[in-house]
């Protein structure tokens, strides 16, 4: 790592496996990534990809059993400026940085609220437990977020509990709780895929003010690449357990160097340039085709390799490596090269 | 404290003044479907009698037209009414006013028996792909079981006739002795269309059929829908959130709010041009897929109000940046403001 001292996470070789009755699921088989301060990284992929054992395995919150963290590191720089491998903190120091160095949001609030507290005491909980603060300042602290993420009345909603407020408002609830404690990380695992358009841009819009406000850094998961350009720095693509693809995002947009990444930005339908004219044929979208890998019958080389148009012989030898392709941008496709040839040749 | 209780029961609703229908038309020249006014409202009852104490208005005076053949979309918020609007137009639930006319016969008036043909002419695929289809019966059976019940394709054919569903929607015969566990969701999608096309209908609402969908396979179900309503020149009503998707497939979309219709227009139209101040913004927070385009965006305030004690005079004027004084005093009317295109807006100085 060269700004080893910009680095706030660094996951690598991570390997997570799930012990099932089918056999083993090597959900997150060697990732390797890391996270700057102030940076947002996204980590995007199909549902099944590794998304959210990987986010779990940072926080330590893999059922175990059937789940284990088999191998790898993750090394995290906490608030104390120490440097951690979070795969052997004893269970007790981990508890010290969940919810007050990393915090976590999740897709479905009410999975992550508690629907018989009050939201101020759900708030004031993780502020007395980590700031040491008393009831009653943790209350007005709870207060003060609730406003922060633009709930209105916040004297009176921090007395209601989850159920009386809508999707939208748990969400902001939820980033009220997540933010509290000032977090170094903050892993968002899809939290607007649940949301209306409208209640969604309300929310990234939310995200980014607080980010310039406390400089924190996100891991933001999500599967929909519009929310990816707008929020992210950098880019992870995982497919079926391994990143295929790292890159600055406007590279992973503009020049990207994996098939899997390619098929993604050409399936997505984009408002406007492709609308139907009337009396004219209608436009089609690019499809990948095929399905998502089934986690216990990956291919033994590529895991692409059955859904790839480039595919050759070669393919489905072995596990493609991670190829450095230049300027902080990896491809896990034995052909990269090519495409980056092509894209030349485009451009020329 | 008062228990407040849902019911699906249609209840002695008060029908609010109706404004007159509009003739929102297609742009192919037959009338297949015609909504006129419809309205679907869920009484809400409570107290010792289990009196009715209010209503929720899922879906208030909507009205339009499909032509035969046409692909039309329907999008809003959640909550804004489009499931209700498409179960309602089916009689899968009764609307409590307005008329379906479907081929010329007002369907609302007709009895269970009268309707069973209809049935067959009007289908729907669901948009959780997980949910909609049961997991006890074989894909045979579920694609089968219409089949059935309209005394369509018996015996042994009844079997090709599934095998060749099967490799329409891009599954193979074999699939039909698997259960629906046994597939993923784009292809349990998949299986939801065969089910819906097995009795060969006309009509079919699409009810967020690719919503829950991976990207990559979202956009092979668009391609398949796509493929299926040019071959078998398909009418279908196509409910769906995302104002992208609609764009590739339907010919005009229809957006909602709060159970009422805000505007209606040719896709390309719609999008280059929108006249309403809901659909602008609808536009203008979809996220781009694009890190070099950074645009300012309309973000609208707070939530979608409740359908219980909507707004008065426009619905949407609680989030509306271009809402005065006069919004608040009567519903606009759905007028058309340029050729096939329609706004709920009585404002014609902005957009
Ligand atoms: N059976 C019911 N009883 C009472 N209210 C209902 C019932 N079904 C729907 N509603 C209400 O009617 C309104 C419209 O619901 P509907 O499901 O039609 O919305 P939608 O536009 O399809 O939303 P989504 O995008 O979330 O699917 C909502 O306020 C909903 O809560
Ligand atoms: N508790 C569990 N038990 C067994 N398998 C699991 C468990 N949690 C996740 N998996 C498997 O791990 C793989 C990756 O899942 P996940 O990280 O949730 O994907 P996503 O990228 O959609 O977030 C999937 O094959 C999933 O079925
Ligand atoms: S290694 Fe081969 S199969 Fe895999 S993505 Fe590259 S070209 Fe496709
Ligand atoms: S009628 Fe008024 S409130 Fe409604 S959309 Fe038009 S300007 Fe906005
Ligand atoms: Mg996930
Ligand atoms: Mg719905």
């Amino acid at each position: 790592m060269t700004h080893q001292g910009e680095v706030l996470l660094a996951v690598n070789g991570l390997q997570t496996y799930f012990h099932t009755d089918d056999g083993v699921v090597k959900s997150v088989d060697g990732v390797t990534f890391h996270i700057k301060k102030g940076e947002t990284l996204a980590v995007v992929g199909e549902s099944g990809s590794g998304k959210s054992v990987t986010s779990l395995s940072i926080m330590r919150l893999i059922p175990m059993p059937p789940g284990k963290i088999e191998g790898g590191e993750i090394l995290f720089t906490g608030k104390d400026g120490v440097q951690k491998n979070l795969v052997t903190l004893p269970e007790a120091e981990m508890r010290r940085i969940r919810g007050n160095d990393i915090s976590m949001i999740f897709q479905e609030p009410m999975t992550s609220l508690n629907p018989v507290y009050t939201v101020g005491d759900q708030i004031g909980e993780a502020v007395m437990l980590h700031q040491g603060k008393s009831k009653r300042e943790a209350l007005e602290v709870a207060t003060e977020m609730l406003r922060l993420v633009g709930i209105p009345a916040p004297e009176k909603r921090v007395h209601e509990y989850p159920h009386q407020m809508s999707g939208g408002m748990r969400q902001r609830v939820m980033i009220a709780m997540a933010l509290s404690c000032n977090p170094a990380l903050l892993i968002a695992d899809e939290p607007t895929t649940a949301l209306d358009v409208t209640i969604q841009a309300q929310i990234l819009d939310l995200m980014r003010k607080l980010q310039q406000e406390i400089g924190m850094s996100i891991l933001f998961i999500t599967h929909n690449l519009g929310v990816v350009a707008e929020m992210a720095d950098r880019v992870v693509v995982m497919y079926g357990g391994r990143v295929v693809e790292e890159g600055d995002v406007v590279e992973i947009f503009k020049a990207p160097r994996h098939p899997y990444t390619m098929g993604l930005l050409n399936s997505i339908p984009r408002a406007g340039d492709a609308a139907h004219v009337p009396g004219q044929p209608k436009q089609r979208l690019e499809a990948i085709p095929g399905n998502v890998p089934n986690p216990l019958q990956l291919p033994p080389g590529c895991p692409f390799e059955p859904r790839c148009k480039f595919a050759i012989e070669a393919c489905s030898e072995a596990v493609p490596p991670l190829f450095d392709t230049g300027g902080g941008h990896v491809s896990r496709c034995i052909r990269w090269q090519e495409f980056e040839q092509a894209q030349h040749e485009v451009n020329a | 404290m008062t228990r407040t209780v849902i019911t699906t029961d249609p209840g002695d609703v008060s029908v609010a003044a109706q404004t007159p229908a509009v003739a929102a038309a297609p742009q192919t020249a037959e009338t297949l479907l015609e909504v006129n006014n419809l309205q679907k409202y869920f009484p809400i009852r409570g107290g010792l009698f289990s009196r009715v104490v209010g209503n929720v208005k899922a879906v208030n005076d909507v009205s339009f037209k499909l032509g035969r053949g046409e692909v039309v979309g329907l999008v809003g918020e959640s909550g804004s009414g489009k499931t209700t609007a498409g179960r309602a137009i089916l009689r899968l639930i009764e609307p409590t006013g307005g008329q379906v006319i479907f081929n010329g016969t007002d369907i609302t008036r007709l009895s269970k028996a009268q309707m069973r043909d209809y049935r067959r002419e009007m289908q729907i695929i669901f948009q959780d792909p997980f949910a909609s289809l049961n997991p006890r019966m074989t894909v045979a059976d579920i694609i089968g079981e219409a089949m059935q019940i309209h005394n369509l394709h018996p015996g042994k054919e009844r079997l090709e006739r599934i095998a060749e569903l099967l490799s329409k929607v891009g599954l193979r015969p074999e699939h039909m002795r698997r259960y629906p566990h046994e597939f993923s969701g784009g292809q349990r999608q998949r299986i939801g269309i065969a089910r819906a096309l097995a009795v060969n209908p006309s009509f079919i609402v699409a009810d967020e059929p690719v919503s829950a969908l991976d990207v990559s396979i979202q956009a092979q179900v668009v391609n398949l829908l796509q493929d299926l309503q040019e071959e078998l020149g398909l009418t279908v009503l196509f409910i769906a959130h995302d104002l992208a998707v609609v764009e590739y497939i339907c010919d005009r979309i229809i957006v909602m709010y709060l159970g009422r219709v805000m505007e209606i227009a040719p896709s390309r139209e719609l999008n280059t041009n929108p006249k309403h101040p809901y659909t602008e913004a609808l536009l203008s927070a979809a996220p781009v897929p694009d890190p070099t385009v950074k645009r300012q965006r309309i973000i609208l305030e707070g939530d979608i109000p409740s359908p219980i004690n909507p707004p008065s005079g426009c619905v949407f004027r609680t989030r509306c940046r271009y809402a005065i004084d006069d919004c608040a005093k009567v519903v606009p009317e759905l007028r058309e403001v340029g050729p096939g295109h329609f706004k709920a807006c009585i404002r014609d100085d902005i957009l």
